[in-house]
């Protein structure tokens, strides 16, 4: 089964080849940061996370968004989304390797990796992230892997195999709350202390995953023979409709908190992130780029007509992508340090050597991606 | 250095445990343990350091209530000597903190930062203009309820029993620098790049660290083991700094809590720092 991977037309070879050549210059990228350390990244002493994390915790959102096509799937019965949620799985499955590499690649010391589990910590929110990561990232594999296997022997699925894919769905839940977690409890850094923020972490993955997925779908319907026809897109577009309108409200009642108590601790992080502080104005571009596109995204998902309307469809799902991986990513991560505990303003800028190292990260995801969707697609060209 | 102190603190840890769940052998010789603790006093410094936090209970035969260190620091004096550095470099000194060319790459134990944004919660726009400009003098506050502990995925860093000092473990340190993400102090500083070249004069005595990972102060542990004050306090020359033992009702450090109007930094987070500041 997996062998379909390596097999293929010159427009897959290019497209692999594309990976494979980001992969290697961010890699050589990466070899310079594990000889002269992170001080080749933008990260300083008051803002020790960036592009990286900023990264890890989007992806952890596309991760967990599988569980939008797998629970109406499993547990609704929901046929239409017979043929995507693989495509949800196997995103899920590129999504948590992804996270695995920004984690590792943002450590200092990446191959004392092991001291996680050779001293593990319940008291850290770090650790219990590790864990239901990896746990995540075993059941995708089991799950499409297994079910797929099925579908290739024109057989049902193990019986065994659905209770696995049921807990599945809690879980996908959980490695959202518990990234949640890893920022929202710590005591030095109001922005994050907010209990919103792992229902709005939900909101965002359940809204840029699927969204993601619908662009996905579309590619391979106009490269391959695969369609998974009209119905499963406008459900998901659904799904992402709601979700980014709980995003947005929840990004609301955030804005309410801050301003109306006017806490200055807690205040001057949404104004640093939409007007600046002082001269510090690396982040309002971005946030502003964020907060048109969101609404932009709203406009095209609300009206149905517009909805409806693929092309239209697409570029409510790119602005939705697009404007949460700006605000959940760099907007969330770097804002919590900026002012820092001492309420003074060290600001951050990401380095070209710490772009390409993300870029490398981002390519080996869609090289995953890639191959595991060319396997899936291969077992259903062989059904037909 | 790392394994075995560990290895030591986990007996001793184990043992002062032991000892507290036996509450009536406590009880019975709570009389030796006071004069044990007379006749470990070797100095004659004002803030008695007379406590070796590495002297194992269990092989003394005696068992001591646990220590809590403390420092208190007279911001009002220090503040007269407004470029003395003393106790800076002779922490960055004896503990090889390197010394970068980049801001960005920086590390420092001890260090001096605007009042006003050491104390920026209790800045007062009318207040004392020389006041909110004057230096503190900033460390690790040792906090009672460390945050950085609790956060860190591989007990690199952890909160010794017998006397409160948080401390670290650069051979276990992955780096993932979320302590610095949860210390509310900027107390912890990591080393973006290799600091050995960067070391102006290795202290033999003291480890140096690697790229990649964490270092903050630690009260100067390896000194006190061997009945010394903290670097710092020996430093400084005006006297600003007072160094010594909260479970002792006749320390300096208690004394001064008791005479002085003390502040800490953001007393509301719960944290309880062991660094006391007498504006
Ligand atoms: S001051 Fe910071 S580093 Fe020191 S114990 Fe407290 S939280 Fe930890
Ligand atoms: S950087 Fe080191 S000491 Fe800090 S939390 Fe991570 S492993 Fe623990």
């Amino acid at each position: 089964m997996i062998e379909n991977a390596l097999k293929g037309g010159k427009r897959y070879w290019s497209w692999i080849a594309f990976l494979l050549v980001i992969i290697a210059v961010g890699g050589l990228y990466w070899l310079r940061q594990f000889n002269e350390g992170l001080t080749i990244t933008g990260l300083n002493r008051d803002v020790s996370w960036g592009l990286y994390i900023a990264q890890f915790t989007f992806m952890v959102g596309v991760a967990a968004s599988a569980v939008m096509v797998v629970l109406p799937y499993y547990l609704h019965n929901y046929k239409a989304f017979g043929k995507i949620t693989i495509l949800g799985e196997f995103v899920a499955v590129g999504a948590c390797i992804m996270c695995m590499g920004f984690i590792f690649v943002d450590m200092g010391q990446p191959f004392r990796i092991t001291n996680v589990f050779l001293h593990p910590s319940p008291n850290s929110m770090m650790f219990w992230d590790t864990v239901v990561l990896m746990g995540y990232l075993v059941l995708n594999v089991l799950i499409s892997f297994v079910t797929l296997h099925s579908e290739k022997k024109s057989i049902a699925p193990p019986k065994w195999i659905r209770p696995i894919i049921i807990l599945s769905i809690p879980w996908a839940v959980s490695i959202h709350t518990v990234t949640a977690f890893l920022y929202a409890g710590l005591v030095a850094r109001p922005f994050w202390m907010t209990a919103v923020m792992a229902p709005r972490f939900l909101a965002t993955a359940f809204s840029a995953g699927p969204a993601l997925l619908i662009l996905l779908a579309l590619i391979l319907r106009k490269n391959t023979k695969f369609d998974t026809g009209k119905e499963p897109i406008q459900k998901l577009a659904i799904i992402v409709t709601y979700a980014m309108i709980m995003n947005v409200f929840l990004l609301l009642m955030e804005i309410f908190t801050a301003v109306y108590s006017g806490i200055p601790e807690h205040l001057d992080h949404f104004k640093y992130l939409y007007f600046g502080l002082g001269e510090n104005t690396a982040l309002v571009p971005w946030m502003w780029t964020s907060a048109v596109l969101a609404v932009i995204a709203l406009v095209l998902l609300i009206v149905p007509q517009f909805r409806k309307n693929e092309t239209l469809l697409i570029w409510g799902c790119i602005a939705v992508f697009i404007s949460i991986w700006i605000d959940k990513g760099m907007g969330m991560i770097v804002t919590g340090y900026i002012p820092n505990p001492l309420h003074t303003v060290t600001e951050y800028v990401p380095t070209f050597p710490e772009v390409m190292i993300t870029l490398m990260v981002w390519a080996l995801g869609g090289l995953i991606i890639t191959g595991l969707y060319k396997v899936a697609l291969s077992v259903r060209k062989q059904l037909v | 250095m790392g394994v075995d102190r560990r290895k030591f603190v986990k007996i001793a840890g184990a043992a002062a445990l032991g000892l507290t769940a036996a509450p009536p052998i406590k009880l019975f010789s709570s009389e030796t343990e006071e004069k044990a603790d007379t006749s470990l006093c070797n100095t004659a410094t004002d803030s008695c350091v007379c406590k070796p936090p590495e002297v194992d209970p269990v092989e003394q035969g005696l068992k001591k209530d646990p220590t809590r260190w403390a420092m208190v620091v007279n911001l009002g004096e220090c503040r007269k000597h407004e470029d003395c550095k003393d106790c800076i470099l002779a922490c960055h000194e004896t503990h090889n903190v390197p010394d970068f060319p980049k801001k960005k790459d920086e590390v420092k134990w001890i260090w001096k930062e605007q009042f006003s944004h050491a104390f920026h919660e209790v800045e007062n726009e009318f207040g004392d203009e020389e006041l909110n400009h004057s230096p503190a003098l900033l460390l690790c506050n040792h906090c009672d309820n460390p945050p950085c502990v609790k956060v860190c995925p591989t007990q690199a860093t952890w909160k010794r029993e017998q006397d409160g000092i948080v401390m670290m473990d650069w051979h276990r340190c992955i780096g993932c620098r979320y302590c610095l993400a949860a210390c509310p102090y900027g107390s912890r500083s990591f080393n973006y790049r290799d600091p050995r070249p960067h070391i102006k004069e290795i202290n033999t005595d003291f480890p140096t660290r690697m790229r990649g990972v964490v270092e903050k102060c630690t009260f100067c542990d390896e000194r006190l083991a061997e009945g010394k004050l903290p670097a710092c306090v020996d430093a400084c020359k005006y006297g600003c700094l007072t160094f010594g033992d909260l479970e002792d009702a006749d320390s300096k450090v208690r004394e001064l809590l008791h005479s002085h109007f003390t502040i800490r930094r953001k007393p509301g987070l719960g944290t309880q720092p062991e660094v006391f500041y007498i504006v």
